[in-house]
């Protein structure tokens, strides 16, 4: 196949020793960033990005792929010893992963998770690797219109599936394409929105908004709201896992690859909805059903390979059609931007040795994670009790760096600032810190293609529709209409058991709370009682974070 | 309950979300009716037709958050391990965090980043209650160096030297 040998040319520029050393420091760096509490892989990935300004962009890329694994198993590393999910991908991972860690089980946790990881991303990768070429040869096929019908998509599901609140969702939408809006205006040249400040004509860098939203915005919310005194953290010895371990994780991972890859290849909010329902699966298909809610192996083997399979599904849309489905893969497309190259059906042709050097680095980053993090787990954990004044300020001094880095400039310092402050509103008031980061990222090429196609058509409407767009449309009319078909078709059907409270009603998290709670405890009033008090129910309703 | 009265103080403090995103997009709106669009316009759809429908967008996402708030609902917090939000904002923190970056702002081009990343390493960590002085100022001084020699000296990264300039 045409593919594999691309691949083995993909190995021989990663396996330069030069390149082998990026990848191990991207892993050694992506997981001690990514383990630290709060920081989850999409902010891992924004702090490092200046890191890798001065190098080659085939170099960069394949220390990124590190980064980009290690700040993932990071972020699993941190839900298991603390119990504090990075991200919404790791929150099913905590349900079980901590409840493991607290009966002294912390390093078989720690084992499946790096392990499934490891199982998941090869065979995703592997999948990435058949895929790509083919979903690039269909792309190649699709116009300005379909373009801009598939980024219309990635509007709506990312407005839709994440987060508890629609009109939440498009506000925070809406704000980033306002933001992408800023600067000089691709097709005519006119400065939009810059107030004649000319370091604004270029627009505002998509790293600084990235940084700042995640990062500052983050570092600013916990610093008003810090939690005085410390956290608990389990201590572990080397992550090991015994013969029965083993037995009982190697179709957990398998299955959890099979949900989430296809699940990240689309775009549907990442990971979060594979991951619960690989949390369900392995719940019902388990033989020790009495561990669940207790420290089920299962319940993290299977989630952290859907969390992995996802991710690398995710790489499927963002390197043939340059379409993020996540906050991390929006980042690694931030990142492209940088070096001036834009992912899309062409970036295959144009460069060959950057995509499957990046390919293959993916995998070399998987081994690096696995040999690394085993045997480090005591250290990672170690790195969990850095004092949260330190750790915060550090967020700040980097995103401050790393703001500064990207065209030495104040104006975009104050930049940060305003959109720091902005994040800190956005998470006070519920509204979710991804859509608006996608709106910033794709809301100018999605202009640009709507352009396009009507340039075509002569500004007839009818130019959006092909019958590709046409199918693409009607599923965004799906998702738009789903909360009503669910009230009034599904709903009238099942009724659900308790009152949900407003803002509060994410149909996944019900789920899996009324499947992981024990028979007999009732579902928290959420808001009442210290998170603390019942751990395992403020694992599955801790809102999702987007970082 | 102390939560019901953080619900009330919620849901009214609410509507400032409603506010900035109309106040959002009648900027975007106002700024698109400014756009000359006549000399410079190629193709059916100029500049002003994305601006325009981002605007009107904001402000109708504006009407019908500020309505949802009216009937009760009310944006879920974001809470974590290190959060607690069991009392509202701690503004003097806040205040702190701001003058830390903002001396940041000001400093990094005229004394450079060794002592403007210290100031804001120092800063920061003392607004968040790090009471260790002496600890903190050398952990402040070596973190803003290290980047400094990191960046500029290792990947090529132009941060400002400032007054350091020829001691370091």
């Amino acid at each position: 196949m045409a593919a594999l040998s691309e691949l083995i040319n993909g190995f021989g520029t990663a396996l330069t020793p030069q390149n082998l050393l990026y990848a191990f420091l991207g892993v050694l760096l992506g997981t001690a960033i990514g383990v630290l509490p709060g920081i989850g892989p999409a902010m891992t990935l924004a702090l490092l990005l200046p890191l890798t300004y001065g190098l080659n962009p085939t170099s960069a890329f394949i220390m990124f792929a590190g980064i980009y694994y290690g700040g993932m198993y990071g972020g699993s590393t941190t839900s298991i010893l603390l119990n504090t999910p990075g991200e919404s991908a790791s929150v099913v991972t905590a349900i079980e992963g901590n409840k493991m860690a607290k009966s002294g089980r912390a390093a078989q946790a720690l084992a499946t998770a790096a392990i499934g990881s490891f199982v998941a991303g090869t065979i995703g990768t592997l999948l990435v690797v058949v895929l790509a070429p083919t979903v690039v040869d269909l792309a190649l096929k699709l116009g300005a219109p379909d373009f801009f019908a598939i980024m219309v998509l990635a509007f709506v599901a990312v407005t839709s599936v994440l987060g508890a609140s629609r009109i939440r969702g498009f506000a925070s939408l809406l704000i980033g394409l306002a933001i992408g809006l800023v600067g000089i205006d691709q097709v005519t040249g006119q400065q939009r929105l810059t107030y004649g400040v000319p370091q604004l004509a270029d627009g505002i860098d998509v790293v600084v908004v990235a940084v700042g939203l995640f990062a500052v915005g983050e570092a600013l919310w916990i610093a008003a709201h810090l939690r005085r005194g410390t956290a608990q953290v389990i201590p572990t010895g080397r992550a090991r896992m015994g013969r029965e371990d083993w037995a009982r994780s190697w179709k957990p991972w398998l299955r959890g690859t099979a949900l989430g890859f296809p699940f990240g290849a689309v775009p549907a909010g990442g990971a979060e909805v594979p991951t619960f329902l690989s949390y369900v699966t392995e719940k019902r298909l388990s033989k020790h059903k009495d561990e669940f809610g207790h420290g089920a192996i299962e319940g993290v083997a299977g989630p952290e390979a859907t969390n992995n399979a996802s991710a690398a599904g995710g790489l499927v849309p963002l390197l043939t059609l340059g379409l993020p489905t996540t906050a991390t893969a929006a980042v690694l497309l931030a990142a492209f931007q940088q070096y001036g190259i834009q992912p899309g059906p062409l970036l295959l042709e144009n460069e060959p040795e950057l995509v499957w050097g990046l390919l293959a680095s993916l995998f070399i980053g998987n081994v690096i994670l696995l040999v690394l993090n085993l045997p480090l787990a005591p250290m990672w954990a170690k790195l969990l009790r850095i004092p949260r004044p330190y750790l915060y300020a550090g967020i700040l001094f980097f995103a401050s760096v790393g703001a500064y880095a990207v065209n030495a400039s104040t104006v975009d310092l104050m930049v940060l600032l305003v959109l720091g402050s902005l994040g800190f509103l956005m998470r006070r008031y519920g509204l979710p810190v991804v859509p608006a980061v996608i709106g910033v990222i794709l809301g100018p090429r999605a202009e640009v293609q709507m352009r396009r196609a009507l340039q075509i058509s002569d500004g007839e409407l009818s130019g959006l529709i092909t019958p590709f767009s046409a199918v693409i449309y009607a599923l965004i009319a799906l998702v738009l209409l789903w909360p009503l078909v669910n009230r009034f078709v599904i709903r009238r059907f099942r009724r659900p058991r308790h009152p949900v409270p407003v803002g509060h009603s994410h149909a996944l998290v019900e789920l899996a709370d009324e499947l992981a709670a024990p028979p007999g405890e009732e579902r928290r009033e959420e808001g009442d009682e210290k998170a603390d008090e019942e751990p395992e129910h403020a694992t599955a309703d801790a809102p999702r974070r987007q970082t | 309950m102390i939560s019901r009265v953080q619900r009330w103080g919620q849901g009214r403090s609410e509507f400032v979300v409603a506010l900035l995103l109309l106040a959002l997009g009648v900027l975007v709106l106002v700024d698109a009716a400014r756009l000359p669009t006549t000399f410079t316009q190629r193709g059916p759809v100029g500049p002003t037709a994305v601006p325009v429908v981002v605007g009107v967008l904001l402000v109708v996402t504006a009407v019908l958050l500020g309505l949802d708030v009216l009937r009760g609902g009310h944006g879920e917090q974001e809470s974590g391990e290190d959060v607690d939000l069991s009392h509202g904002s701690d503004w003097a923190t806040m205040f702190l965090l701001a003058l830390a970056f903002l001396a940041n702002i000001l400093l990094i081009e005229r004394v450079g980043w060794p002592v403007s990343g210290a100031v804001l390493f120092f800063g920061s960590a003392y607004a968040l209650g790090s009471r260790r002085i002496v600890r903190d100022v050398i952990l402040s001084f070596a973190l803003s160096i290290g980047t400094w020699y990191l960046f500029a000296e290792g990947l090529g990264i132009n941060l400002p030297v400032g007054i350091l300039k020829g001691i370091l």
